[in-house]
């Protein structure tokens, strides 16, 4: 057998993808969309400004600050455990392949709609995510200092002095570039119910209401846009501080512990075991009476469309972004055009997929393609900003040649591995998130979660939720192998690692 | 490390901030949801009217907490953040299920006998029938939302009725588009070549000429069967003082301005009682809806 390479490598994916576009559900099904998208048209022509609720984005932004926060808090000391516990590892995993939405879900049955929800469904998962990556940083980390450290030096001792200052910068830089997925995440919990611009922002989809979207969506590109100016180590106890002060209060009575008691002890438990004899074999034939079904017709199918769409989305993300990298490359596009490609490729990846899948359905109608579509757009432009920051790092010889020349014999052969690596690292959270486009009708796991919510089902929820978890992991693990065989495992993968 | 110390300081103060807004929650404000069955931009603005109203009445703070689901409407509803809900046939019932002792307070006259429309997109050729229109086979579909008794769970009963099987096996597909005004948005624009929904809320978007009839009709009125209803916590006396579940049950019996009115498109509120819903508990039952 040949050797795993970049070319073949490539190709395997692409294969894949279009063997799973034949199986895919793709048809274009609408009949007169345009009606609707010339609506759309106008609106985004015509923002609504004076419509925006100022506190909505206020809120956005303090739910993403002090979740991201109590996240990153909760993630280093998890991030040290880390390398020596599976159990650490494990739990790393399960807390972040759950999406936002889910755990938001889940919260909601204990906190109910308020403050602690969206904080919690932001901290948990970025909880797991920042333990992951800060425990990559260490490991990546020079451990020249550590060497010459007395002996007897305490573990904590050793890390506080001869990890930390090593690895405190990069950590700072994480921690700040996680703030913009903080609030594309906060966004997304507003179209359950907390009060974020995201709230709104679904109201007036809904209602074809779109200059009122147009303009509180706007307001949000500016906030992403403009991260990098407001969210700086210096201003952080600011924000922090405040965002404590502002974040909306909590609404109607309720107690937590009683709650959380019920979901535990009864809701989450599979119904044939509330109440059973545990040691009767009755009881577990029920059980298995009940799980098989669920199994048979609720988590296969759908995890298997979960992967068909991811499998579509990621190879469409990666030819998406090898287009879109010169955009935001000085070299191919000078001083004045390179501003304009950012601004779109912001605009692209910090429109919410959840919109975009929306807007599609209304033109294409209601299949996988929405949802294939919204996350290649979303991806691509992720992955195509970064490959853009690498072309512009390279050092190109005085003769490089220009334009298409240079793209297709410099530029891209020299960015593929690490552009290999970044889609690989990006098929997990692809799988993720495309597991939460069930809402839109694409039966993927989400489809059935969304169902047994509304059923109140959160047994059966929960059954669904780990198996997204399970399809998660098993990519993560595919995607890491494969990074090894190809040795792209010390290339950036991050957002935060890109060069500036 | 500074920052790290300062950060985990933060979180806990974070954490303790929570915990006191929550102890703060617990004072007693009344506090009612209502299901998000249609345009929700105005829904504060307007449930905010009902809560001074019930204010004046009752002598009790009341707020409105707004949602974006039926489920979470429910779900506020089990966890007592709310103590008293506008809820339909299919979730009334979910949430007394759910939070036993639970009461159907009243209903609008209209809920008595309410009925569903199929709707369908005019290149399905399908026209207004007495009969179930059987032509709907092998279209595409779309439900409301899918815990709402006119966009889900009745017609999905009738579709049972009369075709004998699954709505997964008579139709091409299927969808659930939320609410009633998207099943319309839907359907017109032809995402879903037949839809069904709440004969109101049809009928009041007509009327404000929202709906482009050339594209969109009426195919089929379903039977009537009962659906919306407020429903109140069994335990709401002991929060609120013996004898207060009557007297929130004359208040809502008691809307007169018909602004108020306006606000839920009905008549007037009747009084209702769970055995009125016991046809929407065994519907939920034969069609899985309902454990």
């Amino acid at each position: 057998m040949k050797r795993l390479a970049f070319g073949n490598t490539s190709l395997l994916f692409l294969l894949s993808a279009l063997a799973c576009l034949t199986v895919a559900d793709i048809a274009v099904t609408a009949l007169n969309p345009w009606g609707e998208m010339l609506r759309l048209l106008r609106g985004v022509l015509r923002p609504d400004f004076l419509s925006v609720e100022a506190w909505s984005v206020v809120w956005t932004v303090a739910f993403a600050v002090v979740g991201v926060a109590i996240g990153a808090t909760a993630g280093l000391p998890l991030a040290i455990l880390f390398p020596r516990f599976a159990g650490v590892r494990l739990a790393a995993v399960v807390l972040r392949s759950i999406h936002e939405l889910f755990w938001a879900l889940m919260l909601i049955q204990v906190f109910g709609l308020g403050p602690a929800t969206g904080v919690l469904a932001i901290a948990i998962p970025y909880a797991g995510i920042f333990a992951k990556v800060f425990a990559e940083i260490i490991e990546e980390a020079d451990l020249a200092a550590e060497r010459v450290l007395p002996a007897g030096t305490t573990a904590v001792s050793a890390f506080a002095f001869a990890r930390l200052p090593e690895v405190a910068g990069r950590f700072k830089t994480y921690t700040l570039y996680r703030l913009e997925c903080g609030l594309r995440s906060t966004l997304v919990l507003g179209f359950i119910g907390l009060p974020t611009v995201g709230f709104h922002l679904e109201g007036y989809f809904k209602q074809g209401r779109y200059a009122e979207a147009a303009a509180l969506l706007a307001v949000f590109y500016v906030l992403i846009g403009t991260r990098r100016l407001w969210a700086r180590p210096t201003t952080v106890p600011i924000l922090l501080v405040a965002s404590l002060l502002l974040l909306p209060e909590a609404v109607g009575g309720g107690s937590a512990l009683a709650n959380l008691v019920r979901f535990i002890t009864h809701d989450i438990v599979p119904a044939p075991l509330r109440g059973g004899d545990l040691g009767s074999l009755a009881t577990w034939g029920a059980f298995a009476g009940w799980l098989q079904p669920i199994a048979w017709n609720q988590v296969l199918p759908g995890a298997w469309n979960t992967l068909v769409l991811a499998q579509i989305a990621l190879v469409g993300m990666g030819t998406l972004a090898l287009l879109l990298f010169p955009l935001v490359s000085r070299r191919f596009m000078g001083r004045v055009g390179q501003p304009a490609g950012r601004l779109l490729l912001v605009v692209m990846r910090s429109t919410p997929e959840y919109m975009l899948a929306y807007v599609l359905l209304q033109l294409l109608g209601p299949s996988m393609l929405p949802a294939i579509l919204a996350l290649t757009v979303h991806n691509g432009a992720i992955v195509g900003y970064l490959m853009g920051r690498h072309a512009d790092a390279l050092d190109y010889r005085a003769d490089a040649p220009k334009g298409l020349n240079l793209y297709a014999y410099d530029t891209t052969p020299r960015l593929y591995g690490q552009f290999l690596a970044y889609n690989l690292y990006r098929w997990e959270i692809i799988v993720r998130e495309s597991a939460i486009f069930g809402i839109l009708g694409v039966a993927t796991l989400g489809y059935h979660v969304d169902a047994a919510i509304s059923e109140l089902r959160f047994d059966v929820a929960v059954v669904l939720i780990l198996a997204t978890v399970a399809v998660c992991a098993l990519i993560d693990i595919l995607s890491r192998r494969l990074r090894k065989a190809l040795r792209l495992s010390t290339l950036a993968t991050r957002l935060a690692d890109a060069p500036a | 490390m500074l920052t790290t110390v300062k950060r985990s300081i933060l979180a806990l103060a974070a954490m303790s901030a929570l915990t006191a807004g929550y102890a703060l929650a617990q004072q007693a404000t009344l506090v009612f949801t209502a299901i998000p069955d249609e345009d929700e931009t105005r829904l504060v603005e307007r449930f905010t009217q009902y809560a001074k109203y019930f204010e004046g009445k009752l002598g009790v703070p009341v707020k409105y907490l707004p949602v974006k689901s039926y489920p979470a409407a429910v779900t506020a509803f089990t966890n007592n953040q709310v103590q008293f809900a506008w809820f339909g046939g299919l979730t009334g019932v979910q949430a007394r299920l759910a939070v036993p002792g639970s009461q159907a307070l009243a209903q609008g006259e209209e809920d008595q006998q309410f009925k569903s429309y199929f709707i369908a997109h005019v290149s399905t050729g399908l026209k207004l029938s007495q009969e179930f229109p059987k032509g709907i086979e092998g279209k595409t579909f779309t439900f409301g939302a899918r815990a709402s008794t006119s966009g889900r769970l009745f017609p999905e009963h009738f579709i049972r009725q009369a075709m004998g099987k699954d709505p997964e096996k008579v139709f091409a597909r299927i969808g659930y588009s939320g609410d009633h005004s998207r099943t319309i948005q839907l359907v017109q624009s032809g995402a879903y070549q037949v839809g069904v929904l709440n004969h109101l809320v049809w009928e009041q978007e007509v009327k404000s000429g929202k709906v482009d009839t050339k594209a969109v009709s009426v195919i089929w009125e379903t039977p009537t069967y009962p659906d919306y209803h407020w429903v109140a916590r069994g335990d709401i006396d002991t929060s609120f003082g013996s004898g207060f579940m009557g007297r929130l049950q004359a208040a809502i019996l008691a809307v007169d301005d018909p602004k108020l009115l306006a606000i839920f498109d009905r008549k007037r509120f009747i009084p209702a009682n769970n055995d009125d819903y016991k046809v929407i508990e065994d519907v939920g039952k034969v069609t899985g809806l309902i454990n």
